[in-house]
């Protein structure tokens, strides 16, 4: 297994999109810093920033390499090899390769610009989420035959994650002002990624004043060990879930 | 060897296999014919575990295949067109499948030396016409001694003298007690080849006979007047 994961973390690396995607991200992360002398503001931008390209990097990358694999996993599973050991070989190669460009990219500019725990906490979010989407580019494309059907799913799932939630977000907040929902606005929130990302580092940099009242239950809820907890917990099955169903259906599929 | 139990498939309504069961033995080479679209290469691929059949089981050395993936070490198999991720080189990809299998007798390089593949190792994948492919394909599924060989269509695309030489090495293995499984449509290749015949036709096997006996049967010298005759007469 480690073998194929060799493999495919080399194949990935000698692919120019990453590099590309890593150098679009260095860019982007040594330019804030240069352009900003106020750290924090440096870091919501880039954080801004963040949780538009690496999700969109990450799916669409991975739901393409999936597809372009198409005959290295028919190779492959007429070997001696077990159909789940493909799979999360192929995740595993991507999730690592994934990681390590944004942890080039964008991890070397914010430990020298930024306080080291946001510096920290804005690399593990990136990791988390470059591997979420990795997940679920794994689901589309296990879900769908055709490859543009795929790459058109996970695009969708994108655009929902990133614009869509938030506007499905506002929308209820607006509806129902006049009730108590802060604590359902958490959970509302867990079904998110890319949001619970954002709240995660904006609790880090106190500027949760900014959320208002919301900011409060957010901070009194996420501030806790419990909480971070749970938030770290609801972020592994947003890995777990998609990959697991995903490697299921993978492992029923004819080739 | 292999022992196939009332398999069964179907592509959304398309029934390709329907209730196929098939003992292959130890020293035998079986002749998978038919029309095309008759589920051949869905047989060869359910045996390979890359298609999973509906119903039925199939036993390999009388052990069910399914969830098992260490029985295609026994395998080696040449596909009807070989796909390989297009930009890896000849001598990459050979070496990667050794890799994976970790195979440490001795190989069989005896194709690799004849189709003179060693001269393309830094050939890309892409740029290789059908019949080199179809080489490279050979050369993998002969490469580590397999007890099984199950072959789809495999002088498809080879020249002649290419063909002839996968001919030989087919016929070589066979006197080891190998088990050779060959799908074609060329039936004037198989005569010096199989000892057995199967004929599918609608994901049914029409019958499964001794070439000898098949040509005895029909009073014919080969294999493809045999079929012929059995066909006009429609005596399937």
């Amino acid at each position: 297994m480690i073998r194929l994961i060799r493999f495919v973390v080399l194949d990935i690396v000698k692919n120019k999109t990453t590099l590309g995607y890593a150098i679009l991200l260095s860019v982007f992360s040594w330019s804030i810093f240069g352009l900003e002398d106020n750290a924090t503001k440096g870091v919501l931008t880039l954080l801004n920033i963040m949780l538009l390209i690496v999700p969109l990097a990450s799916i669409i990358f991975s739901t393409i390499y999936i597809y372009n694999s198409a005959e290295f996993i028919d190779l492959m599973v007429s070997q001696p090899l077990k159909r789940k050991k493909i799979w999360i070989s192929l995740f595993a190669g991507l999730s690592i390769s994934q990681s390590l460009s944004f942890l080039l990219a964008a991890g070397i500019p914010l430990l020298l610009f930024a306080p080291l725990k946001i510096a920290i906490s804005m690399m593990v979010v990136g990791c988390v989420l470059s591997i979420i989407f990795i997940a679920i580019a794994f689901l589309a494309s296990a879900l769908t035959r055709d490859k543009s059907k795929g790459i058109g799913l996970s695009i969708l799932l994108w655009l929902y994650f990133a614009l869509l939630f938030d506007g499905l977000v506002l929308f209820l907040l607006f509806q129902f002002a006049e009730y108590p929902i802060e604590n359902a606005m958490i959970g509302v929130t867990m079904l998110s990624p890319i949001d619970m990302s954002r709240i995660l580092i904006l609790l880090q940099l106190d500027v949760s004043a900014l959320l208002g009242y919301t900011g409060a239950i957010f901070s009194n809820f996420f501030g806790t060990g419990l909480g971070m907890a749970i938030s770290a917990l609801v972020l592994c099955l947003w890995v777990i879930v998609p990959f697991y169903i995903s490697l299921s259906i993978f492992n029923k599929k004819d080739l | 060897m292999i022992a196939i139990q009332n398999i069964s498939k179907q592509f959304g309504r398309l029934k390709v296999l329907d209730n196929v069961s098939v003992n292959c033995q130890k020293g035998e080479c079986i002749a998978l014919i038919g029309p095309n679209g008759c589920g051949k290469t869905t047989l060869i691929k359910s045996i390979l575990g890359m298609v999973v059949a509906d119903s039925g089981d199939i036993l390999f050395d009388n052990v069910s295949i399914k969830n098992e993936f260490e029985y295609r070490g026994k395998i080696g198999y040449m596909p009807q067109i070989g796909r390989y991720p297009e930009n890896m080189r000849i001598g990459q990809i050979i070496e990667m499948i050794k890799n994976i299998r970790s195979y440490h007798n001795q190989l069989d390089e005896e194709l690799l030396h004849a189709y003179q593949l060693e001269s393309l190792f830094s050939k890309k994948m892409h740029t290789l016409s059908g019949g080199t492919t179809q080489k490279v394909s050979a050369t993998i599924a002969f490469l580590f001694n397999p007890q099984v060989l199950i072959l789809d269509e495999p002088t498809a695309g080879l020249d002649p003298l290419a063909s002839e030489v996968l001919k030989e090495k087919i016929i070589k293995e066979k006197e080891k007690g190998k088990l050779i499984i060959i799908t074609s449509h060329l039936l004037s290749e198989l005569d010096e080849l199989v000892t057995q015949i199967i004929f599918m036709q609608d994901g049914k096997i029409r019958f499964h006979k001794n070439t000898a006996v098949l040509k005895e049967e029909t009073g014919t010298p080969t294999i493809a007047k045999a079929i012929t005759q059995l066909l006009k007469a429609n005596a399937l």
